[in-house]
């Protein structure tokens, strides 16, 4: 199958708008969205990338957890075109974009033409812009400039940007990272909502086991350039935040396991 | 156990938020230093203490300014004088604007050009006045030449710099989205480089002030620098000091000037 050229047809039809996803929800029948095999990166003879193997699907939500120098940002950059593997085979969905960290919104540009760089949406792209910034509740912020724009803001105005182009992709760089304990809480259910809308396929880098548990269904660990770990959530617990205080045993038992993974020791692995 | 003896920490009454005045204290005080100086200059003038030789008192100065406004050499002298700053000004922010921009954008014309320019750069335009006489002899040629020659280098400095340092997380941004190499260069690059051209702008603008003092100096037969040229020769120092004022005073104006064209082309900032 050539996903390359073929990648949006389940998820979205031409108007950008979701298609019935639940037809769809088996596994074996979402098309991969990327398919990377035998990827590898070097910079000068340090190995960050030693052939890795990935294949994201269509609508999946998987948490990328990694120490500082993991490799996980190259993945990252290699997934957005900012960077060049060595070598692998790397497929792709053509439609895809990224949240950063930091929300790099353009200063000379309204907030509603900054969800529109790069678009032609012609006549109506206005509309669109305050549509998509409705969605992330920022309707009354169409025409404020970024530096007027809190952190939280900021970055509610760069997911607006990235969806707004109807992405089978979407890739978050530790987009929570620089806020606030509160705001990172909002921004989850928000990020969950849009999910649940747009059902684009999602890959977050993150730090923070907690948020991975939260927000994914899939959670992969990559540690000296090779997935250490790749685990499905259970289904049962998979964004139900009722479900996984219930079952705090299961949970606390899978955040012990990628910590440990992540070379954190914790007092629960000695018990 | 040992004692411990508390601080008391002082507190402040809440002070009422009151729109400022132009005549609110703070305000007053940047004028009194300014008017304290004029004031004892002509209390030095009137009392003798300054000699009218020496330093004219600012009535004197003043009348100077409406003798020179009713003989009309202040209305021929202004654009003759204007007309090669803005000649100069603007040929020098056409050069190096242009040459800041490529040189930005293009690593292969940096290496070309950066290094020429910033021989160029080091050297005193004021000491190719003599040079520029020989060259282009005493008409209006080697002023425009000096002026543009002064010019040229706040423009491209600042240019060339506000194009590299565009934050790389911008075009890596724009890049995610699909923008091609002319529509970052056009949508990123450039709008984020203004308030760096604008600096150099406005450099380039002080400067051309500058180099126009320098040209007029030598062998005009109009403008502000030729009217001081004759001045000086009639030993009326009453019309140096009001020619010298003037052009404080185109100072002033060109920096007005540039922060209105900066508030309206910058409202993001």
């Amino acid at each position: 199958m050539n996903v390359a050229t073929n990648p949006r047809q389940l998820v979205a039809n031409d108007d950008g708008e979701p298609a019935l996803v639940s037809e769809f929800l088996a596994a074996d029948r979402r098309e991969p969205v990327v398919h990377f095999t035998g990827v590898a990166k070097k910079f000068g003879t340090q190995t960050i990338l030693d052939k890795v193997d990935l294949t994201l699907r269509q609508g999946e939500f998987v948490a990328l957890l990694g120490a500082s120098g993991s490799g996980k940002t190259t993945l990252l950059r290699i997934l957005a075109g900012l960077d060049q593997a060595n070598e692998g085979d790397l497929r792709v969905a053509p439609n895809r974009s990224v949240v950063f960290q930091e929300h790099r919104l353009l200063p000379f540009r309204r907030a509603w033409r900054n969800v529109l760089l790069g678009t032609r949406f012609g006549r109506n792209a206005r509309a669109v812009a305050e549509k998509a910034l409705a969605e992330v509740g920022l309707a009354a912020k169409a025409n404020s400039w970024p530096k007027h724009l809190s952190g939280g803001e900021a970055q509610r105005v760069a997911l607006a940007r990235a969806l707004v182009r109807a992405p089978a992709l979407l890739l978050l760089d530790e987009p929570f990272a620089a806020l606030d304990a509160l705001t990172r809480i909002r921004m989850h259910a928000l990020v969950e909502a849009l999910w649940a809308e747009h059902k684009p396929a999602v890959l977050i880098v993150t730090h923070d086991v907690d948020e991975a548990i939260l927000l994914a269904d899939r959670i992969l660990v990559l540690k000296d350039g090779r997935f250490s770990l790749d685990i499905d959530v259970s289904p049962a617990l998979v964004r139900n935040r009722k479900a996984q205080e219930d079952a705090a045993e299961d949970v606390n038992h899978l955040k012990h396991r990628l910590l440990s993974e992540l070379g954190v020791s914790t007092g629960a692995q000695i018990q | 156990m040992s004692t411990v003896v508390l601080q008391t920490l002082e507190t402040t009454p809440q002070r009422e938020l009151v729109p400022l005045r132009w005549y609110a204290p703070r305000n007053v005080v940047r004028f009194l230093l300014p008017v304290a100086a004029l004031a004892a200059w002509q209390t030095g003038s009137a009392t003798g203490l300054i000699q009218s030789q020496t330093l004219p008192s600012p009535t004197e100065v003043a009348r100077t300014f409406v003798e020179l406004f009713d003989t009309g050499d202040l209305q021929a002298a202004m654009p003759a004088s204007l007309a090669r700053a803005g000649a100069g000004l603007f040929l020098g922010l056409l050069i190096g604007i242009a040459f800041g921009l490529i040189n930005g954008l293009s690593r292969f014309a940096e290496e070309i050009f950066d290094s020429t320019f910033q021989i160029v750069r080091l050297v005193p335009f004021i000491a190719l006045v003599p040079l520029f006489i020989i060259w282009f002899g005493i008409g209006e040629e080697p002023k425009i030449i000096l002026i543009t020659l002064a010019c040229v280098f706040p423009a491209y400095l600042n240019t060339y710099a506000g194009v590299r340092n565009v934050d790389s997380r911008l075009v890596e941004a724009a890049r995610t989205f699909g923008l091609s190499p002319l529509q970052i260069t056009f949508q990123v690059l450039l709008p984020a480089a203004l308030p760096s051209v604008l600096v150099g702008v406005r450099y380039s603008m002080g400067i051309s002030l500058l180099a126009l003092i320098v040209a007029e100096q030598t062998n005009s037969r109009a403008g502000i620098g030729y009217l001081i040229f004759v001045a000086s020769g009639a030993m009326r120092i009453d019309m140096v000091v009001a020619c010298v004022l003037i052009y404080a005073a185109l100072g002033i104006v060109i920096d007005l000037v540039m922060r209105l064209i900066e508030k309206s082309a910058l409202p993001w900032r």
